[in-house]
């Protein structure tokens, strides 16, 4: 077994053991096959770049090439325990909208996102004056899917707006956890888990 | 096993039926035209159905007796193949309506021991799906690891699991619609119209003197055929190149490449097709919409549904584009079942299923595997 992304690390190991999940950009599907095999969870998946399908539905992983902003519409309310968008909301039309899809379909949602008001992001910005380009966010500003990027401040203000319970918090730096406090100036990464 | 003649190329088995059709007509006795490939397992659960398109047969892996060309997916069915047949036990039978020996228009009807021509009963797709049941019956076989199919094959594919949902492990429907759309019914109606436009077609009682409608189904089987290629695949192979010669001719000979293309297709074609079978399929395709029958709610065909769905599409295939394929997926999304879907992107139009692709084959290949191990 392959190592996973620590943030998807984290949404596995807090996974309950056979769930229904949905993967939103779910990638070659590392974590549907890792719930699956370690976890015997019942996991689908929602991938758009056609390479990355083509690797999972080899792999055995039920996984669809489609768009997270069109294709969710179809899946019925409730119908997974999770439904995960990992790395993807920042791509999203609207990621507002986009939440609310995540616990229509789910009764709980993990969101993984990189957070932009990380001290390096800030410091970039601040002293070189030009759109950033770190290790999680390696695109320039224009050539990237990253529409809308987002803070974990930011993010909390719409758990809040939402009026979402926030099960869960975890944040990254240098692929380690990291603590709670001053998360938005010093986490390079925020996974959060939700609730309608 | 393997001195069972149920089982084995070039088959045929009469079943005394009868089978109620849609239409609310009998058909009795229903001939059934196979082949088999590989072994059956002693608990037959390594059963794999291939369905074939319009003018497919039974002959997807073997000889084909009229034309001696290859089997029309070898690509896909053979050892070692995605479909293979040192691990799969591989039925591929013709459609009834098909003119390769299943009942059809050009064979007897018992009631007047003269071919049924236009007595023939109109059949659906539904039908064709529940005569290859019958002969899963007759084979011993209660549940297929998998039915495959692309085109039309999709469509009895689609149909099995919808019909048969115990019945079906996996399906694979490739380059297919869940119905036919407007367009597809027009396409189909120009063939039609050329056919029984031949003087020669007689309301379809032609098979006494051996003087077919040939110019009519050779017509049809040209626009069918621009249908089945992109607009980019004609072009990159004949442009607006001349046909073995240097100049126009300002006449109605085939000038152009394309043209002699076309017309090879159209009369290669007659030789190995019935034209009344060509109006019956090409009528059931028309009238297939999977969702009519079940409220209009194509999800409501697959509710509760334990088939694992595997489909594929492809980018330039215009006759049944991607959006048909993600209607079915949609449908399948909210019933909850387990699917799978990709569009691959090939420069051949609708034909591309047939043709050399290793990404559709590593797909199929690691979806059948997966669906071993459960």
């Amino acid at each position: 077994m392959t190592k996973l992304r620590p943030d998807l690390q984290i949404i596995a190991d807090n996974i309950a053991p056979g769930s229904r999940v949905l993967d939103i950009g779910c990638g070659d599907g590392a974590l549907m096959a890792a719930l699956r095999d370690e976890k015997g969870c019942d996991a689908r998946g929602l991938e758009i770049n056609p390479a990355n399908v083509a690797s999972a539905v080899a792999k055995g992983l039920s996984v669809v090439q489609g768009d997270a902003d069109t294709d969710l519409a179809a899946y019925p309310d409730a119908s997974f325990d999770y439904a995960i968008l990992s790395q993807t909301l920042q791509t999203t039309h609207r990621p507002d909208i986009m939440v609310d899809e995540l616990l229509r379909i789910g009764k709980q949602a993990f969101v993984s996102f990189p957070n932009f008001a990380h001290w390096r992001i800030r410091t970039s910005l601040l002293l070189g004056g030009r759109m950033p380009v770190t290790r999680l966010i390696p695109q320039t500003w224009f050539d990237t899917p990253n529409i809308h990027h987002v803070t974990i401040a930011d993010f909390r203000a719409l758990v809040q707006d939402g009026q979402y319970a926030q099960e869960g918090q975890w944040f990254l730096s240098g692929d380690k956890q990291t603590g709670r406090s001053l998360a938005n100036l010093l986490a390079e990464h925020a996974v959060f888990l939700l609730r309608s | 096993m393997t001195e069972d003649t149920r089982f084995g190329l070039d088959r045929k088995v009469r079943l005394l039926g009868p089978l109620p059709l849609d239409s609310g007509a009998e058909l009795a006795p229903v001939d059934i035209a196979y082949e088999t490939y590989g072994t059956l397992n002693a608990d037959a659960s390594n059963a794999i159905l291939i369905c074939h398109a319009l003018t497919g047969d039974q002959y997807v892996a073997s000889k084909h007796p009229l034309t001696g060309k290859d089997g029309w997916w070898i690509r896909m069915v053979g050892p070692g193949k995605p479909v293979d047949t040192e691990r799969h036990f591989v039925i591929c039978a013709n459609v009834i309506g098909s003119c390769l020996g299943s009942s059809g228009p050009a064979t007897v009807n018992p009631a007047t021991d003269r071919p049924w021509g236009m007595d023939f009963p109109v059949l659906t797709i539904g039908d064709m799906v529940r005569a290859q049941a019958m002969l899963l019956d007759h084979l011993g076989i209660r549940r297929l690891h998998a039915v495959v199919g692309g085109s039309m094959g999709g469509m009895q594919a689609v149909s099995w699991a919808a019909l048969f949902p115990e019945r079906v492990k996996s399906a694979v429907i490739i380059a297919s619609a869940a119905r036919h759309s407007a367009q597809n019914i027009a396409f189909h109606e120009v063939g039609r119209q050329a056919i029984m436009a031949d003087p020669r077609w007689r309301g379809g009682d032609y098979y006494a003197d051996d003087d077919p409608p040939s110019s009519g189904l050779a017509v049809a089987r040209m626009a069918a055929h621009i249908t089945y290629l992109s607009e980019a695949g004609l072009t990159e192979k004949f442009g607006r190149r001349l046909q073995d010669r240097d100049a126009k001719t300002f006449g109605f000979d085939a000038d152009f490449q394309v043209e002699s293309y076309l017309r090879h297709q159209g009369i290669s074609f007659v030789d190995r097709f019935d034209a009344n079978s060509y109006l019956y399929i090409t009528r059931a395709m028309d009238y297939f919409d999977l969702a009519e029958a079940h409220g209009g709610a194509l999800a409501n065909a697959f509710s509760g549904s334990k088939t694992r769905f595997c489909l594929i599409s492809f980018d330039t295939d215009w006759l049944y584009p991607t959006s048909e394929s993600r209607a079915i997926v949609h449908a399948l999304n909210a019933a909850g079942a387990e699917v799978s879907f990709m569009e691959l992107s090939s420069p051949f139009g609708h034909d591309s299923f047939l043709l050399e692709n290793p990404e559709m084959n590593r797909i199929v290949d690691g979806f059948l595997k997966a669906g071993e191990g459960r």
